[in-house]
């Protein structure tokens, strides 16, 4: 293998495709992502009620844009590759919303699996 | 414009005849591996609904089954797959550079990492088939021939879930923790809906019901192992299905890092043409972009 130095003329040539990302780059953003792996591992060991949920997705949500973003090129790249991307995310969250909402408005009376309204419930009930 | 003769010369070897430059054949791949990459977001998407409404119906059992998981384990093969991102990427930039030898070397990292993981994943799965942790009801039956108990001392209390750990030993003589609920509890987690959605009754007697007076036999499913936490083999399906889909991407992901080193070390890519290695990291990210998600998800919280 030869590493010579690409010539002013190469480069320009050359590099007129893609966007090249400095190995120092990509490091600083893997670092991150594993002191945010041990974070996110860090946190969850406290009983914090429904924020665990939150946090953690909020840690991954951050790690998966370093990710996007620094080793996947989208911060250079052509921003219609994002608009592609981004809007398969968008149509991900409406359609958990969506579930989410409908699953929820029949809770109470039809999914008793639903023990904590359950339990809420029959607390009233049943003082 | 007409193309000039000396265009012709220039027409390098990887360039297909129905591009008229490198620059529009990188981009076009480029968009075609985007547009792949947001099918595979929506592929999993699918089963995160799953696991949102389950969750939301069912918080308690995903408490129980996390603790059947081993976080190291977990944490360790995120750790891996981060790795080799970033081996990954910085193959690409090699390549983007000219340099065969470090492009090589930073595919290599990817693969092992790969080959890693799956690895650790194996182990984690047949760790769980000996404790007779399945998908699906086999989740309540002691493993076939074995007459070990799980019963032991509390050790430690789940906050919140009103779980205790059972430790005891396994069919293999290893050392076994398991959940186990309480009966003063009987109604942390209840059996499948009754109602238009008709979920499955058929194994359970008209009188196991949900009844008001919220006794425990009432709510345990009749195949269900008194050690093992009603419903967490609910857990369990998704569980399996959700890793097993991200480990089937991770051995596509060993089969292109493979056919991308060959390429390498036959010096297909350069600086010019390294739109394989780009595209090909492009997909091992997204298969770490999943795996981040699901730790936490499923070991974590």
């Amino acid at each position: 293998m030869t590493d010579t130095t690409p010539s002013p003329q190469e480069t320009t040539e050359h590099h007129s495709v893609g966007h090249i990302v400095p190995v120092r780059i990509l490091a600083a953003t893997g670092i991150a992502l594993l002191i945010l792996t041990v974070f996110t591992v860090w946190i969850a060991g406290f009983d914090l009620g429904n924020l665990n949920i939150w946090a953690a997705l909020a840690i991954a949500a951050f790690k998966g844009s370093l990710v996007v973003l620094f080793f996947m090129h989208l911060r250079y790249d052509r921003p219609f590759n994002g608009v592609v991307f981004v809007t398969s995310l968008a149509l991900v969250a409406l359609f958990i919303s969506f579930a989410l909402t409908d699953t929820r408005e029949y809770a109470p009376d039809i999914l008793p699996g639903d023990a904590t309204e359950v339990q809420k419930q029959l607390a009233e009930v049943q003082p | 414009m007409t193309v000039s003769p000396a265009h012709a010369h220039e027409h390098p070897d990887f360039l297909r005849h129905h591009f008229n430059t490198p620059k529009q054949q990188f981009e076009a791949g480029k968009l075609g591996m985007w547009l792949f990459l947001a099918t595979e977001v929506l592929l999993f998407g699918g089963l995160f609904v799953g696991y949102s409404v389950w969750r939301g119906n069912h918080p308690e059992m995903f408490k129980a089954g996390s603790i059947f998981l081993n976080t190291n384990l977990g944490a360790v093969n995120t750790a891996v797959l981060i790795l080799s991102s970033i081996t990954m990427a910085a193959a690409v930039t090699m390549a983007q550079r000219n340099k065969r030898g470090a492009l090589m070397l930073f595919l290599s990292l990817t693969l092992a990492g790969a080959v890693t993981f799956l690895v650790i994943k194996y182990f984690e799965y047949t760790h769980k088939f000996h404790l007779g942790i399945y998908p699906g009801l086999k989740f309540y039956e002691k493993p076939a021939g074995d007459s070990h108990t799980l019963s032991g001392s509390l050790v430690n209390d789940a906050g919140g879930v009103d779980l205790v750990l059972v430790k005891g030993t396994g069919p293999l003589g290893q050392d076994v923790t398991v959940a186990d609920t309480p009966e003063a509890e009987p109604t942390t987690v209840a059996p499948a809906a009754i109602g238009p959605a008709g979920l499955a009754q058929d194994a359970l007697e008209p009188g196991d019901r949900p009844a008001d007076d919220g006794h425990a036999e009432h709510l345990t499913h009749p195949l269900q192992d008194p050690h093992r936490p009603a419903n967490v083999h609910m857990f369990f399906n998704i569980y399996y299905l959700m890793t097993g889909l991200h480990g089937v991407h991770v051995a596509a992901g060993i089969g292109v890092l493979t056919w991308l080193l060959i390429g390498a070390a036959k010096g297909r890519f350069s600086s010019a043409y390294f739109t394989p290695v780009d595209l090909g990291g492009l997909y091992w990210h997204v298969v770490d972009l999943i795996w981040i998600f699901l730790f936490p998800l499923f070991y974590l919280i």
